[in-house]
């Protein structure tokens, strides 16, 4: 088994690549997108957290079968948001 | 299976943190597996704490769209300085966490024990701040229960839900960056003795692996806690 090991100069990438996200999202917070200021800074956010789990996690060098227990676990949290938002946002549609 | 060091067989990764005796488990066919398991364990782990901590990002998100107003009010009274200057330690304990990973993987013991010893420090930098930030909430009165109070916009009940879902949610992420210091302690203790090395680094690993999760729960915190309604 050969371990592909990540190395230095791609974790302080990540890491510079991290911080200018945040500056991002905190600049972003002081203009008037309207509806749109929550989408960019949550996309923000899952960009970041993207970043942390393939690279800091190594994920993007783990196995099949791993990769599949976190998409799995980002699924039941999609689910639980889904099917719970489709209940309050459609109260009120019959008087 | 004998436990020894056979040509061909690769890196070993797994072994006694404890004693530093590396070695295949009779209940592993191969290292790989070994190894392998080990990852998958920490990960249903984490799978189960995303869902935990998803119960109170929904519950948030339900409370947010219908108190908007009084949410964007209660965000407000954030330091949003001191929320961004912790995001900022946070993220750079994960690089420490990271790089002390990859130092018990290239058989740097030395740094191996200074990178941990970072992410600690880091991590300790954060709760401090939490610290500054929930003691300003108490002499607020921002701290909900019999003696909250609030002077701002926004209904004073509403508001009150917003600093619920506030201290919740941050103090059980300051309760996981609790243990996940006490672990790393115990962390370092191992890596100065030198139980970590390119043949046995699974533990490390895995405490990367918490680590992460824990800066990942801060990345969405922020921006949904602290950056509403600043437009």
């Amino acid at each position: 088994m050969s371990e592909k090991i990540t190395g230095v100069p791609t974790y302080l990438m990540v890491f510079i690549a991290l911080m200018v996200l945040t500056a991002i999202t905190v600049a972003a917070a002081f203009i008037d997108l309207g509806r749109f200021n929550d989408l960019v800074a949550l996309g923000i956010a899952i960009l970041k957290a993207t970043l942390v789990v393939l690279i800091f996690m190594q994920v993007r060098h783990s196995t099949r079968l791993n990769k599949l227990v976190v998409v799995t676990g980002a699924l039941f949290l999609a689910i639980l948001f889904g099917l719970t938002l489709s209940d309050y946002f459609t109260r009120g549609f019959l008087q | 299976m004998s436990a020894s060091r056979v040509s061909g067989q690769g890196t070993v990764s797994s072994g006694d943190p404890m004693t530093g005796k590396w070695g295949l488990a009779h209940q592993f066919d191969s290292f790989e597996q070994q190894k392998e398991s080990s990852y998958l364990g920490m990960w249903l782990f984490l799978a189960q704490e995303i869902m935990f901590f998803g119960g109170l990002f929904l519950a948030y998100l339900v409370y947010r769209t219908r108190y908007q107003d009084a949410f964007a009010a209660g965000s407000a009274s954030l330091d949003i300085g001191l929320g961004a200057f912790n995001t900022a330690v946070l993220i750079g304990s994960s690089l420490t966490m990271a790089l002390a990973v990859w130092a018990a993987q290239t058989n740097r013991r030395k740094a191996t024990v200074w990178f941990i010893f970072g992410t600690i420090l880091l991590g300790g930098v954060f709760l401090g701040v939490k610290a500054i930030e929930y003691t300003d909430k108490w002499q607020h009165h921002h701290v909900p229960g019999p003696h909250f109070e609030w002077h701002g916009d926004g209904d004073p009940s509403k508001v009150e839900m917003y600093f619920n879902l506030y201290f919740a949610m941050t103090g059980l992420h300051a309760l996981h960056m609790v243990v996940g210091i006490a672990l790393l302690l115990l962390v370092a203790r191992w890596a100065w003795k030198g139980a970590f090395s390119a043949d046995n680094h699974n533990f490390i690993e895995g405490m990367g692996l918490y680590w992460h999760f824990v800066d990942i729960v801060w990345i969405f915190l922020f921006p949904l806690l602290y950056l509403l309604g600043r437009a």
